[in-house]
């Protein structure tokens, strides 16, 4: 069975945008937000946890408070399309390539997030480990300059 | 034994080729992984990728530490002061490359 949806019923999915809210907080204070037992809170968690649902619980850092500096791109790769698959398989292997995607346009198209600490850097990035990447046909790179919003998709109540 | 020439003259692996950008993580697919292929791809590459790698001192890095061609690489950082750009940029930069190819292809025969 391929890509079978879970059924969810609104308790779980008022659960889940409580979490995506705020994931940090207890069984008892979601709980006390939808008027139900944090035992029940916990039983619909593991279950959804289990079931591959709740992928993983992860921190958004401002990394400028904390010194790092960091620039994103977006990088457009335009591949042979019989080595479309392998291309993609290694750039998800760089630790630099934050996301790898695949895109149907005219052309197949990989689409990368990557992130360095300059722009000297994220170039010999591309010019020295993706550029020679066998496939590789032409990258078109854009700098991220501003960042409007950042959000995963949110479930609905 | 390989000679000065034949080093320099030689065909380096993919991973050690000169990857043509325009911009910074900008890609044009031109790649060469020789003196003989880069004096090629000189001639038909897009002009602003020869303008962004002459200012960002490329050539001559390559040309240097890939290549092993000290003299090659001075001659190319020699252009930089000449302040050139678009097809004017890309006749010197072929003059100069094609002419140290073929001195070096004549040191071969000697």
């Amino acid at each position: 069975m391929k890509n079978q949806a879970m059924v969810l019923d609104g308790l779980d999915l008022k659960i889940l945008q409580a979490l995506q809210e705020n994931a940090k907080q207890t069984y008892t204070e979601i709980g006390s937000q939808l008027s139900v037992a944090h035992s029940t809170v916990y039983d619909r968690i593991k279950r959804m946890e289990e079931q591959g649902i709740i992928k993983k619980y992860t921190t958004l850092l401002d990394l400028e408070k904390v010194g790092m500096k960091q620039i994103t791109a977006i990088m457009t790769v335009f591949t042979d399309p019989k080595e479309s698959d392998n291309v993609a398989m290694r750039l998800s292997h760089f630790k630099e390539v934050l996301e790898v995607s695949t895109s149907l346009s005219e052309e197949l198209l990989i689409i990368a997030k990557v992130a360095a600490e300059d722009q000297e850097r994220l170039h010999s990035f591309i010019a020295q480990s993706i550029a020679p990447l066998p496939g590789v046909l032409r990258i078109r790179t854009s700098i991220i300059t501003k960042k409007y919003k950042e959000q995963g998709f949110l479930v609905e109540k | 034994m390989m000679t000065p020439a034949s080093r320099i003259l030689r065909t380096v692996p993919r991973e050690n080729a000169f990857y043509f950008f325009t911009s910074i993580g900008n890609y044009t697919g031109e790649s060469a992984t020789s003196l003989e292929e880069f004096v090629k791809k000189v001639k038909e590459v897009n002009v602003k990728s020869l303008e962004f790698h002459l200012y960002r001192g490329d050539f001559e890095k390559w040309a240097s530490q890939t290549l092993e061609d000290k003299d090659l690489a001075e001659k190319i950082r020699n252009l930089h002061s000449l302040n050139l750009a678009g097809d004017s940029l890309r006749d010197q930069l072929y003059f100069t490359a094609s002419k140290r190819y073929e001195k070096l292809r004549s040191e071969l025969h000697e």
